[in-house]
Formats: structure tokens, sequence, C-alpha cells
């Protein structure tokens, strides 16, 4: 089959690879029809997740068809399912208690080293996402093997296109876990940083969960336009003094919760986040937490901090002290993605979440690489690329 | 055996005093309470265990203590989760021998008695004359606070040495037992909770079980 490799910083590109078996009971073969290049694969694009190998396939937002289930699936062919990017058994404590991409048992033993090493408890398997979660094989590819298949994909009616549910599977429940950890309540102003597409669609969440006001933040002005598309009142931080903005943009009090919807590639010329890039750059494991420094200072006393961001290791400089001083929430996490698809489903069937706005470019698989150099270097037009593996080729 | 297995068997009363296996969970599990009064699990301290190196590790399972019991009990069972371990052979003499695969794909003997063996809650075994390596263990099942299953610890014991059997410890082991415990635990808990063991290989014949490969 073809499948998107990785090879090293800035270099993916579409090879024949090996097609998946069922490799055990409860697994399921998905054929793709649809695939997401990800905000968080810039980061593997980037080189600044460690563990990936030469030939890892990438690609963890993905759909399609089943075409082949192992003895234990409760999937059938022909079925079309969204597939959460978080891998869960369903069966261990966390998976009980609903908190799947903390699943202890669907990251492969030998691969749990890495990560208990550095977290303290190993991460859950995800697809397509480096060692450190399993080194499965991710969506942009023609075929995925699925594990525990019982547990994770959900099975969509035909009545919806794929481009109405494909974000299922990992930046709509994201940026809806985003709102709920922020513990939105009506009457609250809520700042959002980053309009990627997990930042539009937390405003798009905080919105529907009655906030009043919902502030974005972004320096790409097509981004902020599809804020502002959503009901968000929008600052461009590279025009405005950000903090001062948001303190009288909050009549003086202060944002009642905070989103981090950027994570650890932060933009601006801030001085922590020059020293940040730096250290990044010459390997050393740091992240850049500027978005999360500055929405720690914006939040009011007593407010809610939510970061759906992906963080990989340590920062310096975190304001520890703000966040005790002002007895602030902090509250995060991968997203358990199983938890929310079946409710996200049925607003999206009624019609009360309509996704596809986002969506900015639709690619053949073949033109992968190319999608990924354009996402990451045309962040401003390009919102979302979806790719799809029989789509025909137009001449470049 | 060799000399060497000898020299061991002349110290085996002394060890059995010492590491015994039905003392070894005590010496293993309690603390010198005048020195330590606290309650970490013995394999924990920062001290030496002579000329022992003494691995423990716990995982908790969402199953009832006498369905991990039966299974483990069941020492066929062990090289469907423990991937160094190519089969166990039941003698007639009640005792068990262990095949062991190492790092370089030589298979090594290990005879184990059972020593204890308490119904729903403790086995206990060690090497016996004449074994390749000289090692003891135990796996433990305990009731987990609330309704979390089943704590089990596996605390294994072996003795390093320079010479030939010191190289089959390193082999065996690659220095690091602890990974192998990690590891087949694990891997326990992933066949009791899910049927199934994890793994990302997208072909049967490429995943660990089907290479017994440990690392």
């Amino acid at each position: 089959m073809r499948a998107l490799t990785w090879h090293g910083k800035h270099d993916v590109r579409v090879e024949t690879v090996d097609d998946p078996e069922i490799v055990n009971d409860r697994d399921a073969i998905i054929k793709v029809t649809s695939t997401a290049i990800c905000g968080s694969d810039l980061h593997l694009y980037d080189g600044v997740i460690p563990a990936v190998q030469s030939g890892d396939i990438l690609g963890h937002e993905f759909m399609g068809e089943v075409v082949e289930t192992g003895s234990a699936s409760t999937l059938t062919k022909g079925q079309r399912v969204v597939v959460p990017f978080t891998i869960a058994c369903g069966g261990c404590f966390h998976c009980e208690i609903q908190q799947y991409s903390c699943c202890e048992n669907s990251n492969p033993a030998e691969k749990q080293d890495m990560s208990a090493a550095l977290y303290g408890h190993p991460m859950a398997g995800l697809f397509g996402y480096s060692h450190l979660t399993g080194g499965y094989s991710g969506g942009q590819a023609e075929y995925v093997r699925v594990p525990f298949s019982d547990v994770g994909p959900i099975v969509v009616p035909d009545s919806l296109t794929d481009d109405q549910v494909l974000f299922l599977s990992d930046i709509l429940p994201t940026g809806w876990m985003g709102a709920q950890n922020a513990e939105i309540q009506p009457d609250d102003t809520v700042a959002v940083w980053g309009c990627g597409p997990v930042g539009l669609f937390a405003i798009q969440s905080a919105i529907a969960m009655g906030a009043a006001r919902v502030i974005a933040i972004d320096h790409y002005p097509h981004r902020l336009a599809l804020a502002r598309g959503l009901g968000a009142h929008t600052v461009n931080f590279r025009e405005s003094n950000l903090q001062e903005a948001l303190m009288e943009m909050s009549g003086g009090i202060g944002l009642d919760a905070v989103i981090d919807a950027v994570g650890m590639e932060a933009h601006g010329f801030a001085i922590d986040n020059m020293l940040d890039v730096a250290k990044q750059t010459v390997g050393i494991g740091a992240d850049r937490a500027h978005a999360l420094r500055q929405a720690i200072l914006a939040v009011r006393p007593g407010g809610r901090v939510s970061v759906p961001g992906v963080y990989g290791g340590m920062v310096d400089k975190f304001p520890l002290g703000a966040l005790m001083e002002k007895g602030l929430q902090l509250r995060t996490g991968q997203t358990h993605v199983q938890r929310y698809t079946h409710d996200l489903l049925k607003k999206i069937e009624n019609g009360e979440i309509d996704t596809t706005f986002l969506i900015s470019h639709r690619l053949p698989l073949e033109d992968a690489a190319e999608g990924y150099k354009n996402f990451s270097s045309k962040q401003n037009e390009w919102t979302k690329v979806i790719l799809k593996p029989g789509m025909e080729r137009t001449a470049a | 055996m060799t000399t060497d297995m000898k020299t061991k068997a002349g110290t085996l009363t002394g060890v059995s005093v010492a590491l015994g296996a039905a003392a070894v969970g005590a010496w293993l599990a309690t603390r010198d309470r005048k020195h330590h009064p606290d309650n970490a699990p013995g394999w924990t301290q920062r001290r030496s265990f002579g000329r022992y190196e003494v691995v423990g590790r716990t995982v908790t399972i969402r199953k009832e203590r006498a369905e991990l019991f039966a299974y483990w009990r069941d020492f066929s069972n062990l090289p469907r989760f423990m991937f160094n371990l190519d089969r166990v052979e039941n003698r007639a003499d009640g005792r068990t021998a262990w095949f062991m695969q190492d790092h370089g794909g030589d298979i090594i003997e290990v005879d184990t008695e059972v020593v204890k063996d308490v119904q729903n809650k403790l086995i206990a075994w060690r090497s016996v004359e004449g074994s390749d390596v000289d090692t003891e263990g135990r796996v433990t099942f305990d009731d987990a606070p609330g309704d979390r299953g089943t704590r089990v610890s596996l605390i294994i014991a072996y003795k390093p040495r320079g010479g030939a059997i010191g190289k089959i410890m390193s082999k065996l082991f690659m220095d690091d037992p602890r990974t192998h415990a990690r590891h087949d635990l694990k891997r326990f808990k992933m066949l009791m909770e899910t049927g199934e063991i994890a793994t990302s290989a997208n072909r049967p014949q490429n995943t660990r079980a089907a290479q017994k490969q440990e690392n």
C-alpha cells in the first residue's frame, strides 16, 4: 500500500510499504477514505518529538471502511467508522473511569519504558505518533491496523459526509475537552490562545457551553477571521499589547478561564520564547511555553487554566508563583476521545456543530508531503489539510 | 555441574537460612524495624542484599485473585507473557524445568521446585542443584484496596557470578532483570485485562511474541 512515512526533520515521503494484517483477535483493518494532517503532526515534522524512527507511518486523524476483522472485533466489514487517535483497551482501571488517553494496556510493554522514565508513568498508545506512544502505524495510508477495534471506532451514518465527521477522531473532541477542562460557566469571559483547528473548536465549544464572551488570540489574520466567524472577539498579539488588551477586554477583572491551544512550538519574539527557541533548536528537550506563561498571567485570581496544546518536555521560568498565589486550577491531558465521540456525533447529526468551515485543502494522499510543507509554512491560508487516498492527482 | 555449582551446593544450607524460599518473603518484604520503621517493601531498600541481586515489581490488575492465581499456577501459561521463556516442562518428581532463551538465542535450562504454594495467594520457587542458574522468586496475589482488583508482586533474587554462570546470567537478563520483571508483569496484566498482548507490529510474524524477542 501507499503511506506517508517520516525520514527526518522536514523529510516525509509517500512510499510503498507492506499492507497491514490482523495480528490480534480484537483488531480490525480500515481502508482509509479520509485522513488529516494535525497541528501536532507538525511537531513530528519539525523534529521536536523524540523517538520517531525512519519509515514510521504518520497520521492519527483518519476514518474509512472496515475491510477485515479479527475474531473478537465487534465491527463488521463494510461499516464506515471514525477512529479515535487514542488507543484504549476498555479493560483497565483508566478505561473504566473513561480516562481513555491514560489506558494502561495499549502501549506495548517494551515501548512503555521511555515515557515512564520521562513522565513517571507510561503513556497510552497513539496512532502514528512516535515510539513513545507505541510506534503504531498511522492513518496517512491506504490501510491501517486498528487494535481494540471493539472499543475505539465509532460507526457513522451514510447520511453524513467524511468532511462532517472526520474531526471526531481528534481535534473536535480535543477542542471540546479543552473547553470542558476550563469549567466554563455562563457569564464567563474566556480567552483561547491559538486559532488553529483545536483552538477554533475550543472557541466553538466554549460558546456552545454558554460563555458570555470568548476572546481568540493569534497572529494570522485569516485564522482570526475564522474565529470571528464563530462569534469570538479577537486580538492579534503582533499588533496589540496582549496583557493590557486582555485586562481591558475583561473590564479589569482578568479572564475567568484561559485555554492554551498552542502548545510546545509557540511563536513570538518575547525574551522567554527566544530562549526557549534556542534550547529547542539545540535539542535539549525544552518546550516553548510562551502562550501558557501569558495565559497564567492573564487569568483572574481563582480562575481556570486548560491546556489542550501538546507539551512533551520541560519548561523554564514557569510562573509557578502566579499559579499558587492566584489560586488557579490547571487541567490538561491528551484527549479522552472515546468519552466524547457519541455525544459529539449526535450534535453533528442535529446540526448543532459544523466543522467543515475549517477545511482549506483536499489533496490526494500522493501529495501528502506537499501538504505538510504548506501546512507548516503557510499557516494563514492552510488551516486544515484533508488527504484522500483514492483522489485523482491534478497536474502540479 | 561444575565445581562452581558444588560450591553453591555446599553453601546451600547457609543460603537457605538467609534466603531460603520459605524465608525469602520475610527477608525481602520486611525491614529491620528498629532502624527503619516504615512500610516500604523490602526490595525498595537502599541497601545490599549480600551476594544476591533482588528485583521486585508490582502491578494492579482488574481481575479476581483466584483467576490470576490459577493462570499463573499453570506454568505452561507463562511463556505467553514471559517472552524469554521458551517452554516449561513438568517433571515426574514434581519439579519444573524452565527453558529460557538468552539474548544470543541459546536455550538455558533452569530446574526449579515449588517451595511454597498457598492457594490464590502465593507461589514461591527456587532453582535446584544442577540448574544452570542460581535463582529464586515468588509471586504474590493480594486484594487491592477498594474495587481496584488484585495487586500482583513478582520478586526475584538471583546470584550474579563471574565465570560461565555470570555470563549466562548477564546474557539471560541483559544485565537488567528489572526490565524483564517489568515487561513480563505488564504483559500479564494486558493478557488478563484485555485477552491479548498489545503490539504495534502490522503482521503476525513481526510481533515480539512470534520472534521471542524481549527487547
